[in-house]
């Protein structure tokens, strides 16, 4: 892909995530998202051939996003407990910064699984996203600092727990902005895995 | 034709190297070519006493056991004998794991066990001078055809490449999971496996080794039918210089990561590859093959 192309499809990706966020998944059209970036509908489907292939490189997008993130992070000569902090830091400023990028996460891919059936089998689209938590579980094990356990009763702990302040935050429950949350909640989670 | 005369001496050992041998299925052929002057075993024509005693000509010296400065053999330390007969011959076999590297008896009673030229995978100077005439024929035991082929390749003055282990790479330089039978439940990583079952591949849970182990197990077969892993045993990395291991039967794992994972293969990449061949479900592959 050209630089330019390139361009072009990020914007179509940042534009698609902001109507996601704002119209729903199911109330936004191709023909809106080409509207609103000024483009023709037919130039659109030389990016995305349909709205659920776009939908899957959305995520997958995201997963590379996030996955590169977490990859700086876990290559940074730390402790598991400074990386806890340093990937829940990261999560909640991804989700003030860019918050439709985490509720197209949480909202769409999570809950419209009849989309990603077909294309985004068990975790294939989110692989890159996955595959940093792993590291930052495994390496944590070995160096001492983290229980052995199942990989998903682990997972699920993280995750569900910033997935679920995210949501609170997305439905303007929480009092306190999320950056204010992240030393309870690292301890939170550090406390749980800790050996 | 000119027969190679060689010594097998035994160490601290089991013999099963000496069993293993007795296996090899054209033994006349290499009694063609090869003489004992002493095997612990086989008639020979020498006792040990005279091998200890006399300067009895010989060509390939082969050790099988682990080597310690207390072990004696004929009341001489086998270190002396073994100095004896380096200085004479063409070459110097480790037969097995723990001529090439302690193996076993490491854990055993006599101090400072080691293979001839190597302590697990660290290089040792008791037998420097005669390092450029070592080979390794690593394995619990070394498989005949291996042990033989490498001395037939010495009789026909090859050249053979060895690894950093002092390995023939000839057979050395593939993994034990070349040629596995399970390589389809490895791909799509499946392991519903019971011990002697055909199904399932034993890397994930059931401690097989054979993706980080150097050998041709899957290659030569044993007693030209079968390995380990295709009878439905875990490989156990008898070739390795870590070989024994604890806990033989169940794959380490930190929060469901492999400890050990296949040979030269990044970790990153790997779990990419993992979670693609995750999302498969085969159903051929989750039931037993024959199915009556």
């Amino acid at each position: 892909m050209t630089p330019k192309k390139r361009q072009k499809y990020e914007a179509i990706i940042q534009k698609s995530l902001e109507l996601f966020a704002s119209k729903g998944f199911y109330n936004t059209t191709i023909p809106d998202i080409a509207n609103s970036l000024k483009m023709s509908v037919g130039n659109m489907y030389n990016y995305f051939k349909s709205k659920d292939i776009l939908a899957k490189e959305i995520i997958q997008y995201i997963s590379v996003y996030l996955g590169q993130k977490i990859k700086e992070i876990n290559e940074e000569d730390i402790s598991t407990k400074e990386k806890t902090t340093k990937i829940i830091k990261m999560y909640f400023e991804t989700a003030s910064i860019k918050p439709e990028m985490i509720d197209y996460f949480l909202r769409i891919y999570l809950s419209n699984r009849e989309v990603f059936v077909d294309s985004c089998q068990g975790m294939i689209c989110v692989n890159e996203f996955v595959t940093e938590i792993m590291i930052y579980f495994e390496e944590g094990v070995k160096c001492g600092e983290l229980r052995d356990q199942d990989f998903f009763s682990a997972f699920g702990l993280f995750m569900g727990y910033l997935g679920g302040m995210v949501f609170l935050k997305g439905e303007n429950i929480l009092p306190k902005e999320l950056d204010e949350y992240v030393e309870d909640i690292s301890n939170n989670i550090y406390k749980a895995l800790s050996v | 034709m000119k027969k190679l005369k060689v010594l097998w001496l035994s160490a601290l050992s089991c013999n099963g190297n000496t069993h293993a041998f007795f296996n090899y299925p054209n033994l006349e052929y290499f009694l063609d070519n090869f003489e004992f002057i002493y095997h612990p075993v086989i008639d020979s024509e020498y006792s040990l006493e005279d091998i200890v005693c006399k300067d009895i000509e010989c060509d390939i010296l082969l050790v099988e056991g682990g080597i310690s400065d207390d072990f004696l053999r004929a009341n001489t330390p086998i270190l002396d004998i073994i100095k004896k007969y380096a200085k004479k011959v063409k070459k110097i076999v480790s037969v097995g794991t723990c001529a090439s590297f302690g193996g076993i008896f490491k854990g055993g009673a006599y101090n400072d066990v080691t293979g001839l030229f190597f302590d697990e995978e660290k290089k040792i100077d008791r037998l420097e001078e005669f390092r450029d005439k070592a080979i390794n024929v690593s394995g619990c035991p070394v498989h005949p055809d291996i042990l033989v082929n490498t001395l037939f390749s010495i009789k026909q003055e090859l050249k053979l490449k060895l690894d950093n282990l002092l390995r023939p790479k000839e057979y050395f330089a593939y993994s034990i999971h070349n040629g596995c039978t399970r390589n389809e439940y490895f791909e799509y990583k499946v392991d519903n496996h019971k011990f002697g079952e055909l199904e399932g591949c034993m890397f994930y849970e059931h401690g097989c080794q054979a993706p980080f182990t150097h050998g041709s197990c899957n290659k030569i077969l044993w007693n030209e039918v079968n390995s380990k892993t295709r009878a439905g045993l875990p490989c156990m990395g008898c070739t390795e210089p870590s070989f024994p291991r604890e806990n033989l039967f169940s794959t380490k794992k930190n929060m469901g990561i492999p400890q050990e994972l296949p040979l030269g293969v990044n970790k990153r990449t790997y779990l990419t590859l993992a979670g693609i061949t995750k999302a498969f479900t085969i159903e051929r592959l989750q039931k037993k093959l024959i199915d009556d």
